[in-house]
């Protein structure tokens, strides 16, 4: 049962993390928009004929 | 003169020489939109940041400082086919906004909470029934102490707040039960863990927070998008105001840049932003959004303006008394204050539920515990035996049974057209039995149709349009529209108070007083219609006569027919003259109607069918109804009207059908249905499981269990309002 001391501390830090990961998501603003980040994911690369003005 | 745009009210400095602006933007609803907008707008030099956010219909756009004017902004969105005009976030949304986000890191805290303390929980069950040390069990125990103390402490600060807040003002609410059962539960366990106990109960009560929490965001996060989208239609109406900022020069500034003092130009055809007093200029004024009265009303030096009047025929210079709606008519503002006195009095039924529910659990733990002394258990076993029961009667299930329902209505009826103003409109409306209409703006439409455009030749229609597309009267603007006229007639000249004028291939063309085209005889015949103003148009020798007035929502009739069909009563209330009240009543077969009320005598008609037991839905939108609609049971108002009736309202509707009355209704109705329906699941659930409480055989793997089930009950329950007000009318 001595693994225990392992699992245990290791169990909390994993959830602790998620909960880190959390708290940072909500206050970087990832979650202002969500039906608009839906898109985001499968929308189109820019053009390239538009990468080089930007340069 | 010269006019220039000022967008310099809205332009935030976001540091290092960068300038930010946020656009409300109509008609965006698809990642096309989004990519067009974003890469239309980028392509301008010097803007570093173009983002559309989606879900509130904005865009967030950034540039080096002093390189560029908004108002290119604005122009681009136009060239790409969208309405755009800069927003200002409101105190109010910016509150929502601050609660909604502390609500999800309350419930990112106690979900966190309450998974790791289930991971340590189920081996302590399991650990139960076979051979875990006690030893084992009560480092356990400790460990989940140790998660679920801090996190409860954080998360539950909502709950604890609220019920304080009751507390202190003597009365009670859902929170108060909620936070007595966690807080006993929590206190319970910590003693119970101290003298090596085989249970406790850290993971019920946290769990419990995680799905009350659930329940808060959610009904949270429906009024943030209410207003959100309020908001974005504050800013697209793009009220703005000639101000001079010189002796001659005016610049055309939004109105939140407009203070008291200023003096701003009005023009034929504008509507009034402010509140004000005429100081130079004599014209007529159309009022019917501030009275109900379609008559219009002659002002000149020293004639007070208020906000929403239209300017009719001459060019008016006011001095700005309060910008925007800060001042009103004394009589409007003191009934408007009784009546929301007397609103505020309404209980929801949430707090209803939990005023007969509170003081019974209360009771029934303390029987529990008195029970079990005087049976002969011990003091200790009766206490954990009566905490046990609170615990599997603290109402999971109950938090939930109402705000899941009203999120999923809500977003029903915003697909329908109507956006709630308070949470607890949905079960006031589902309770209405009486509907009063106002006229103007209400069942009729806010701007003005021809009414014989049949009878007139096509090709003279057209023509009419054209020419009154050089004109700046409303009527004009109206008989333009309806003739889809797009080119003006060139070298049309317009005559102040008169009409407009050209000649085209030799032929005379007239357009506005019958005097004016001589054709004074043909009007005789014409003015049936009392609320009708009457134009005439000639060519050469040929003369028209045009009828322009507000026509009705489109479908009015079909409303007040469904309305009949569900058995709840009409009647119309207008601050209008008889004969045109009269006329509409008739068109829509209402046999109740008044015209030339007050605001006062609207609400004694409320008081009085109060009185008689009716609860009553109040439709207007003038300012004068503002009174009446905060006394009325519920209210609602059209998009277009008056702000102060807008934000006294509970209920806004958008666009031009009435259809989202009943629509309205009709899901409020299926709400509160499965609302009542809901509490009823929560306390059968309570029934089947208090009695086993009682006994004393509850541990915690059952408590988890049963809470966890009936908060998802409950949940699947109420999904079923989505399909609500699908058939309209």
């Amino acid at each position: 049962m001595e693994i225990l001391v392992i699992l245990v501390p290791l169990a909390l830090m994993l959830g602790g993390a998620g909960l880190v990961a959390f708290l940072w998501s909500l206050k970087s603003g990832q979650y202002d928009d969500l039906d608009g980040a839906a898109w985001r994911a499968i929308a189109d690369d820019e053009p390239p004929q538009e990468a080089p003005a930007k340069r | 003169m010269q006019v220039t745009r000022d967008f310099s009210h809205y332009v935030r400095d976001a540091g290092e020489g960068v300038q930010h602006i946020d656009l409300a933007v109509e008609g965006v609803h698809c990642a096309g939109c989004m990519a067009k907008i974003e890469r239309g707008l980028s392509a301008i030099p010097d803007v570093t940041l173009a983002r559309v956010n989606l879900t509130d219909r904005r865009v967030a756009l950034e540039w080096k400082a002093g390189t560029l004017d908004p108002g290119r902004f604005i122009d681009r969105l136009e060239e790409l086919g969208y309405k755009a005009y800069p927003f200002e976030t409101e105190s109010a949304e910016v509150a929502e906004v601050a609660e909604s986000r502390f609500l999800l890191r309350c419930l990112g805290v106690a979900a966190f909470a309450t998974m790791n303390v289930m991971m340590l929980s189920i081996p302590v069950w399991s650990g139960n029934v076979s051979d875990m040390l006690p030893e084992q069990r009560d480092f356990f125990h400790w460990l989940s102490a140790l998660i679920a103390l801090p996190a409860a402490a954080y998360a539950g600060q909502p709950f604890f707040r609220s019920a304080w807040r009751a507390l202190s003002a003597k009365t009670t609410n859902m929170d108060v039960p909620i936070s007595i059962g966690v807080i006993l539960a929590l206190g319970m366990s910590v003693v119970e863990t101290i003298h090596h106990a085989e249970h406790a109960y850290f993971d019920a009560a946290i769990m419990l927070l995680t799905f009350l929490l659930v329940g808060r965001f959610l009904d949270q996060n429906m009024r943030r998008r209410t207003r959100a989208v309020a908001g974005n239609l504050a800013a697209l109406k793009a009220e703005t105001a000639a101000k001079f900022i010189g002796a001659d020069e005016i610049s055309q500034v939004p109105v939140a840049a407009i203070h008291p003092g200023d003096i701003v130009l009005l023009r034929p055809g504008e509507r009034c932003a402010v509140d004000g007093t005429v100081i130079e200029g004599r014209s007529e004024i159309d009022q019917s959004l501030i009275t109900g009265e379609t008559l219009y009303v002659t002002a000149e030096q020293g004639t007070p303006v208020y906000a929403g009047s239209m300017n009719i025929s001459g060019t008016l210079r006011v001095r700005v008394s309060a910008a925007s709606e800060a001042t009103l008519l004394a009589e409007i503002t003191r009934l408007l204050d009784n009546a929301l006195q007397a609103r505020s009095r309404y209980m929801r039924l949430a707090d209803r539920a939990s005023r007969l529910y509170a003081p019974v659990v209360h009771a029934t733990a303390l029987l529990t515990i008195l029970g079990w002394v005087v049976a002969g258990a011990s003091w200790h076993d009766a206490i954990v035996t009566g905490v046990a029961v609170l615990i599997i009667t603290c109402p999971c299930a109950l938090g939930l049974a109402i705000p899941t329902v009203q999120t999923i209505a809500s977003g029903a009826m915003f697909k329908s057209g109507v956006l709630l103003n308070s949470g607890d409109a949905i079960e006031r409306l589902a309770e209405a039995d009486h509907v009063i209409f106002d006229k103007t703006g209400t069942l009729t439409l806010p701007d003005l149709e021809v009414m014989n455009a049949a009878d007139i030749p096509a090709d003279i229609f057209e023509l009419a349009g054209r020419l009154a597309l050089s004109s700046h009267h409303p009527v004009a603007a109206a008989v333009a529209q309806a003739a889809g006229a797009k080119s003006p007639v060139v070298g049309a000249v317009e005559e102040a108070g008169q009409g407009v004028r050209a000649t085209v291939d030799g032929v005379e063309l007239r357009l506005g007083r019958p005097s004016f085209c001589g054709a004074e005889t043909l009007v005789g015949r014409a003015t049936v219609d009392p609320e009708a103003s009457i134009v005439a148009f000639s060519k050469g020798n040929e003369k028209f006569v045009l009828s322009v007035r507000q026509g009705l929502r489109p479908d009015a009739q079909a409303v007040i027919a469904a309305l009949k069909a569900r058995n709840i009563g009409i009647e119309i209330l207008s601050g209008d003259r008889e004969p045109a009240v009269k006329a509409a009543a008739h068109a829509l077969e209402i046999p109740e109607w008044r015209a030339g009320v007050t605001p006062a005598d609207k609400i004694a008609r409320i008081e009085e069918l109060k009185q008689r037991g009716a609860k009553v839905l109040m439709v207007g939108d003038g300012m004068n109804d503002a009174p009446s609609l905060a006394a009325a049971h519920v209210s609602m108002s059209p998009i277009s009207a008056a702000h102060l009736s807008q934000a006294t309202a509970d209920l806004v509707f958008l666009g031009r059908p009435l259809a989202p009355v009943v629509a309205a209704i009709d899901a409020s109705r299926k709400a509160l249905h499965l609302m009542r329906q809901n509490l009823w699941l929560a306390i059968g659930y309570n029934v089947l499981a208090v009695p086993v409480a009682i006994s004393g055989v509850v541990t915690p793997l059952i408590a988890a269990a049963a809470m966890s089930g009936s908060s998802i009950l409950v949940m699947l329950n109420s999904l079923r309002a989505r399909s609500a007000s699908r058939e309209i009318v």
